[in-house]
């Protein structure tokens, strides 16, 4: 199966995301000029410092670390929701992969966001209209692709929104009226709507009972062998990742200290961060 | 005292009617582009017609002849009021018939008799903002407009086909002008949005409280939002005659009768009735202020 990963689905090269002024201090770069992620001269705060890593076709990344360690930063960026400090994107379904999708022009990546990318938040408010009915919210990723043809819509809102176990009669009521998991339920159909060759996972199970994060994992699991879409997965939650993700890159403090085959990362890491996040899991 | 020293002409001070005036400059050259300006305080409170208003007072000159209608009535309250704001300021002779009119602010209709070359129709805008509905921040909705990211107002007449089967828009349905501008065109019904259509006269429209001017230019395309599957249509008429002068295929008010609880149907813009019942009697069918 080697040979199917050999495509990468999003390059990520030199992303850098700070959140202050940066000072001669820590501009240098270099790892003791901050304590942490935090430089004490000028305040400024380093959410991703130099990431890079690949995303291959049909694969399913992990991302792990702790609170603050830029794991959702990480996808912020990637579905423009955040403007990166420095770095460059490559997505193998925009021209080529040949372009950097954080230099492209506004309308560009309106086009990359609404056509090439899907992105589950971990809170719903974000990533869905509560006011509006499921199915609008399945059909809004559509109609920003360009369709305008209501019952061709409606048609695979329904499908998707079936394909995530809403049941029918309840697909015209507004997402407000839901449970958290039917929540999370209808952004994964919303995101999958015009099947994106790459879907951004933010921590789709956290904060759901169970029952219900299985029912969800399974699902994403399902979607990912039948469509073969790329996901890069971000969780604090080793469980979740372990069941899901091939491989995994492990995260502190806007850096990748660790990468590597899942199964090793758990049984056998390398790192001493690594070796206290496999330890604490219960 | 004299009411010319009180006020200048029109109201305004030269200073505030030329910065209105490069607004609609402005918003002309940007077919349905929404222009900021400094709206001014106006003897009338906000929400009341003030930004056709101060259109209006801006442009106006000492050989207009003003019309001003409140959802197809010469004689309401407020149309009154503002006609009388005009008149009492600049001096100039008032007129219900459209025909006649240079100027003709409108709340909420387009008259029934097609705008000619050389007329300007202002318009009263309550919300300028076709995506406001779906997207409540001002500095996310300039940004969708400039990178002409429409999904938004799709999206809202979407919804009304999945909630009650098709586009259920009372009045202020969205169009997009000269392919490139969702616009509001305030709360006219469905029936006048074809009016605006290669449209002779021009069309200015203005929001007081909200701040905004935008325009139609004479000519320009303006094709209201659809579906390919759900077609922009207007209010269905059918059937419906009007009792005074006998119109059809214009737009009516219902009345009911009290005694009988039937319904009948009378043209909605007033001086079109007017006129069309006084042709009918023979008399002149220009109507006077």
């Amino acid at each position: 199966m080697a040979a199917e990963y050999d495509v990468s689905a999003l390059r990520v090269e030199g992303l850098w995301k700070w959140f202050g002024p940066r000072c001669p201090r820590c501009s240098t770069g270099r790892e003791e000029a901050l304590e942490r992620n935090y430089c004490p001269d000028c305040g400024t705060v380093y959410a991703l410092r130099d990431l890079s890593f690949r995303l291959f076709e049909g694969e399913v990344l992990g991302v792990v670390g702790e609170s603050g360690s830029g794991k959702s930063t990480i996808l912020n960026c990637l579905y423009y929701d955040m403007e990166p400090s420095a770095g460059a994107a490559y997505l193998s379904s925009f021209e080529g992969g040949e372009s950097d999708v954080f230099s492209v022009s506004a309308q560009a990546k309106r086009t990359v966001r609404n056509t090439l990318l899907g992105k589950v938040y971990q809170n719903a408010l974000l990533g869905l209209k509560m006011g509006f009915s499921s199915i609008s919210n399945v059909a809004e990723k559509l109609i920003a692709s360009g369709d305008r043809n209501a019952s061709r819509m409606e048609a695979r809102a329904v499908e998707l929104l079936g394909h995530v176990n809403i049941p029918p009669y309840r697909m015209r009521e507004n997402p407000e009226f839901f449970s958290g998991g039917m929540q999370q339920r209808v952004q994964i159909a919303k995101a999958l709507s015009n099947n994106p060759p790459v879907l951004l996972l933010d921590e789709v199970t956290t904060g759901l009972d169970l029952s219900v994060q299985a029912k969800v994992l399974d699902l994403v699991k399902q979607i990912q062998r039948e469509l073969g879409i790329s996901m890069l997965l971000v969780s604090h939650d080793l469980g979740v990742v372990r069941m899901l993700a091939d491989r995994t890159v492990v995260m502190l403090n806007g850096k990748v200290v660790e990468a590597g085959l899942t199964d090793q990362i758990l049984e056998d890491p390398q790192e001493p961060y690594t070796q206290e996040l496999v330890h604490s899991m219960l | 005292m004299n009411r010319e020293r009180l006020y200048n002409f029109a109201f305004f001070d030269e200073g505030s009617k030329r910065e209105v005036r490069r607004a609609i400059l402005k918003a002309v050259a940007i077919p349905g582009y929404q222009v900021p300006f400094a709206s001014r305080e106006m003897p009338i409170a906000r929400g009341w017609g003030t930004g056709g208003l101060q259109i209006t007072l801006s442009l106006v000159g000492k050989e207009d002849v003003i019309k001003v209608i409140d959802q197809g009535a010469d004689e309401s309250v407020n149309a009154v009021s503002i006609k009388r704001l005009v008149v009492g300021t600049t001096g100039i002779r008032t007129t219900d018939d459209a025909r006649e009119a240079t100027i003709i602010q409108s709340r909420h209709r387009i008259p029934e008799f097609p705008l000619a070359r050389g007329q300007i129709l202002v318009l009263q805008v309550p919300m300028p903002e076709p995506l406001r509905f779906v997207e409540s921040s001002e500095y996310a909705t300039k940004r969708l407009h400039a990178e002409k990211e429409y999904s938004g107002a799709y999206l809202a007449l979407f919804e009304e086909i999945m909630k009650y089967g098709r586009v259920a828009t009372g009045a202020d349905h969205p169009v997009l002008v000269h392919d490139r501008y969702v616009m509001a065109p305030s709360p006219i019904p469905r029936f006048d949005n074809p009016k605006m259509m290669r449209c002779e006269a021009l069309i200015l429209l203005g929001a007081g409280r909200e701040k905004k001017i935008y325009a139609v230019p004479p000519f320009t395309k303006v094709a209201s939002l659809d579906f390919e599957d759900h077609p922009f249509e207007v209010e269905s008429l059918e059937g419906r005659r009007c009792r005074r002068c006998g119109a059809r295929e214009v737009f009516m008010d219902e009345i009911i009768d009290d005694a009988s609880g039937g319904a009948e149907y009378q043209c909605n813009d007033a001086s079109y009735c007017a006129s069309r019942t006084r042709a009918r009697a023979g008399a002149p069918a220009s109507g006077g202020g």
